[in-house]
C-alpha cells in the first residue's frame, strides 16, 4: 500500500470533512435519534414523552404482526438475493459467449440500475395490475387466476420479481468484471484436463468468483432488507393484508402512517441489530469459503 | 504415448492465413521443439494440436486417430502453459489430481500417481500448499506434474521456462530433458529461446511467418540451415550474411575484396553466410577479408569482435580466442574455413 503523508495535521481532516459530515448527519444522528425514541413513549398529542425503558421492545417482539413481518422479510430477502444473483450470474456467463456487440448487450443489461425504485415498482405495477396491467390479461387468458390485489402469494411474487429485476443489473456488472478477471488459460487447462464446460464452470470459475459472490451476497442482503421499500410501497403497499409487509415497511407504516413513534423506533433498532449480526455472520463464517486470488 | 502426424496444416483468422501448410511426422517418444521469433505462429501451431484453436485446413492425427473435430479433453494430451495456469484455489495435490478425478479414476490410483509424480519432481513437501505459496520454479514443476500424472499420449509445452530466471531455467531445462528420457513421452515444445531448442530437441521445427522453414535435427539445422532465415535465427551471435557477386570462381565481397570459394554458382549475385567462429585469421598474402574492429566483447573463454569490412560499412562478427589482444580500431584479416560457408539464393533465401 502507498501511504500519502500530508504536511499538515489539519488537511486530512479537512479533506475528509464532507464525507464525515454526511455520515454524521444522515447516518449517526438518525440512528442516535432512533435509539432515543425507542425508549420513550409519546402522549397521544405528541406534546410530551416519557421514558419507558424496554417496554417498546417488549411490545414489538410480542406483536404477532411484527413476527409476520419478520417472516415476510426472510422469505422476501432470500428470494430476492438468490434470484438477483443467480440470474445475473447466468446472464454474465452468457454475455461472455457473445462475440459481436458485447458492449451493446452489456450496456442494455446495466440500464435497469438507473431506474429509481419507485419508478421500477410502477413499471411492474402497470404490467401486472389485475385491472389495467398489460401482462395481466394474457396471464388470465392462460388460465391463471391472476390477482395480486387479493392473493398474497401472487403479490409476493410480484414484489420479488420487481426487486430482483432492479438488482440484476448491479450484480451483472460485478459478475462480468469478476469473470473477466479469471485467466482464460485456467479454462484451457481445465479443458485439456478433461473437464466439460459445465464441470469447469462449477469447479474452476465458480470457486474463483467467490470474492465477487460474497461481496454481492452482503450487498444484496442489505438491498433486500432496506432499499426495496420504494418498490413495495409502489407495488403493493405491504398488502394484501400484511402479505408483503417487510420489517422496513412496517417501520415506516407504524412510525409515519400510524404515528406510533416508540414502536417504530424500537423496530428500527432491532432491524439495525439484525443487519449488523447478519453482516458479521457473513464475514465470520461465509468468508472462510472465499478464495481471494 | 503416441506418434503425431501433421498433414498440410493450415490456419486462417478472418481470411488471413497465419499457418501456411505444415506437414510433419513426430515419432512416438520423440522430443520436437518448435522454435521461431514471436508472431511466427509457433504457439498457434501447438494450440491447434491441443485443440484450443480450430483447424482451417489439413489434418492432425494423434496415435491413429484424426483429432480435427475432437474437443481438447478427447485428445488424450496434456499441456504445460507459459503462465502455468495452476488452479489458484486448489492445493498442489488437488491441482495434479484434477484431471484424474474427472476421468473417474479410483482414489488409490490417483494417490499413487500423484505421489509418483511428486517424488519425481521433488514436490512432496508442498503437496498441501496453494500455488500462491510456491516459488516460480515450484509452480513450474507443479504444472509439469499435473501433465505427468495424466500419462497422456502426448505432452505439449508452451514456453514453459520463459517466466523463470536464468539460473532456474538451466536447471529446469535439464530436468525436462531427464523427464523425457525417463518417461519416453512424445513431447512437443514451443520456445523462442534457441538454447532450449538446441539442447532439448531430437528434432526442431524452425518457423517463420507461419511457414516451417526447416524440420531437422539441431545438428543439421546448425550445420546446414535450409534458408537464410534459419541461418540467421539459429546461432549466437548470428551468422554473418553478405551479398556477394560471383566472378571467376571467387566471391567479390563488399569493399571489393576477392575470396575464392568452392561451390559457387557460375555467376551473378548470391547471399553468402559464415558463422563468426568459422572466420579464421589468415596471413596477409592469403586472399581474405580485412575487418576493422569497432568493439570487442570479452566473455572469458572467448571474445566476440564486431567490426566492418574494410572499405565498406557492412558489419561482421568474429569469434576470437579469449586471450586475444585485439582492440577497437585494429585491422584483422580473416577468411572462411573450408566447407563452412553457406550459400543462399538472393531472391527466395533458400539454400543453394
Amino acid at each position: 500500500m502507498r501511504r500519502t503523508v500530508f504536511p499538515h495535521k489539519l488537511l486530512p481532516w479537512l479533506l475528509l470533512a464532507p464525507q464525515l459530515a454526511i455520515t454524521l448527519i444522515f447516518f449517526y444522528w438518525p440512528a442516535a435519534q432512533a435509539f432515543r425514541q425507542s425508549v420513550l413513549r409519546e402522549d397521544p398529542f405528541g406534546l410530551s414523552s416519557t421514558f419507558v425503558g424496554l417496554a417498546n421492545f417488549r411490545k414489538v417482539l410480542n406483536d404477532p404482526s411484527y413476527l409476520n413481518a419478520l417472516q415476510v422479510t426472510v422469505i422476501f430477502s432470500v428470494l430476492v438475493a438468490f434470484f438477483a444473483m443467480a440470474i445475473a450470474l447466468f446472464l454474465a456467463v452468457q454475455v461472455e459467449k457473445i462475440i459481436r456487440g458485447k458492449g451493446f448487450y452489456r450496456t442494455l443489461m446495466i440500464w435497469p440500475y438507473a431506474v429509481a425504485p419507485a419508478i421500477a415498482g410502477m413499471l411492474w405495477l402497470f404490467m401486472f395490475n389485475p385491472s389495467f396491467g398489460t401482462l395481466a390479461w394474457p396471464l388470465r387468458q392462460l388460465g391463471i387466476n391472476w390477482n395480486p390485489l387479493l392473493d398474497g402469494d401472487q403479490a409476493m411474487m410480484l414484489v420479488v420479481a420487481a426487486a430482483t429485476w432492479k438488482q440484476i443489473s448491479y450484480n451483472f456488472l460485478f459478475f462480468v468484471a469478476g469473470l473477466q478477471a479469471i485467466p482464460k488459460s485456467l479454462l484451457e487447462a481445465a479443458a485439456i484436463d478433461g473437464a466439460t464446460k459445465r464441470r469447469a464452470f462449477w469447479t474452476i470459475v465458480f470457486p474463483l468468483l467467490t470474492p465477487t459472490t460474497f461481496f454481492l451476497l452482503v450487498v444484496n442482503t442489505v438491498y433486500a432488507l432496506f432499499d426495496t421499500f420504494g418498490i413495495i410501497h409502489a407495488v403493493t403497499g405491504g398488502g394484501p393484508g400484511k402479505a408483503t409487509e417487510t420489517l422496513v415497511y412496517k417501520v415506516y407504516n407504524d412510525g409515519f402512517v400510524n404515528l406510533i413513534m416508540g414502536d417504530s423506533a424500537a423496530q428500527s433498532v432491532i432491524l439495525m441489530v439484525i443487519v449488523i449480526a447478519l453482516t458479521a455472520f457473513q464475514f465470520r463464517f461465509i468468508e472462510k469459503r472465499v478464495h481471494y486470488g | 504415448m503416441a506418434h503425431i502426424q501433421l498433414n498440410d496444416l493450415r490456419k486462417s483468422y478472418a481470411g488471413q492465413e497465419v499457418i501456411h501448410g505444415i506437414t510433419m511426422n513426430i515419432a512416438n517418444g520423440e522430443f520436437v521443439v518448435i522454435v521461431g521469433p514471436s508472431g511466427c505462429g509457433k504457439s498457434t501451431l501447438l494450440r491447434m494440436v491441443a485443440g484450443l484453436e480450430g483447424i482451417t485446413g489439413g489434418t492432425i492425427s494423434i496415435g491413429d486417430r484424426v483429432v480435427n473435430d475432437l474437443e481438447p479433453r478427447q485428445r488424450d494430451i496434456a499441456m504445460v502453459f507459459q503462465n502455468y495456469a495452476l488452479y489458484p484455489h486448489m492445493s498442489v495435490r488437488e491441482n495434479m489430481a484434477y484431471g484424474l478425478k474427472i476421468a473417474k479414476m479410483p482414489v488409490a490410483e490417483i494417490d499413487a500417481r500423484v505421489a509418483k509424480a511428486a517424488a519425481m519432481l521433488e514436490l512432496e513437501p508442498y503437496l498441501d500448499r496453494k500455488p500462491r505459496a510456491l516459488s516460480g520454479g515450484q509452480r513450474q514443476r507443479v504444472a509439469m506434474g499435473r501433465a505427468l500424472v495424466r500419462e497422456p499420449a502426448a505432452f505439449l509445452l508452451d514456453e514453459p521456462l520463459s517466466n523463470l530466471d536464468a539460473k532456474l531455467r538451466v536447471q529446469m531445462r535439464l530436468q525436462i530433458k531427464d523427464l523425457h528420457q525417463t518417461t519416453g513421452q512424445t513431447m512437443l515444445y514451443v520456445t523462442h529461446d534457441q538454447v532450449e531448442a538446441m539442447t532439448l530437441a531430437d528434432r526442431l521445427i524452425v518457423m517463420n511467418k507461419g511457414v516451417a522453414e526447416q524440420i531437422a535435427t539441431p545438428h543439421e539445422v546448425y550445420m546446414t540451415p535450409a534458408s537464410e532465415f534459419v541461418a540467421g535465427f539459429i546461432g549466437s551471435p548470428a551468422m554473418n550474411i553478405f551479398t556477394v557477386t560471383v566472378e571467376g570462381g571467387a566471391a567479390l565481397l563488399p569493399g571489393g575484396h576477392r575470396v575464392p570459394l568452392a561451390g559457387l554458382p557460375a555467376g551473378g549475385s548470391v547471399r553468402l553466410g559464415v558463422r563468426p567462429e568459422d572466420l579464421e585469421p589468415v596471413a596477409d598474402e592469403v586472399p581474405g577479408i580485412p575487418v576493422v574492429l569497432r568493439s570487442v566483447e570479452w566473455l572469458g573463454a572467448d571474445a566476440f569482435g564486431y567490426g566492418t569490412i574494410e572499405g565498406s560499412d557492412v558489419q561482421v562478427t568474429l569469434r576470437l580466442p579469449g586471450a586475444t589482444a585485439a582492440a577497437r580500431g585494429q585491422r584483422l584479416r580473416v577468411a572462411p574455413m573450408a566447407g563452412r560457408v553457406h550459400l543462399f539464393a538472393p531472391d527466395t533465401g533458400k539454400r543453394l
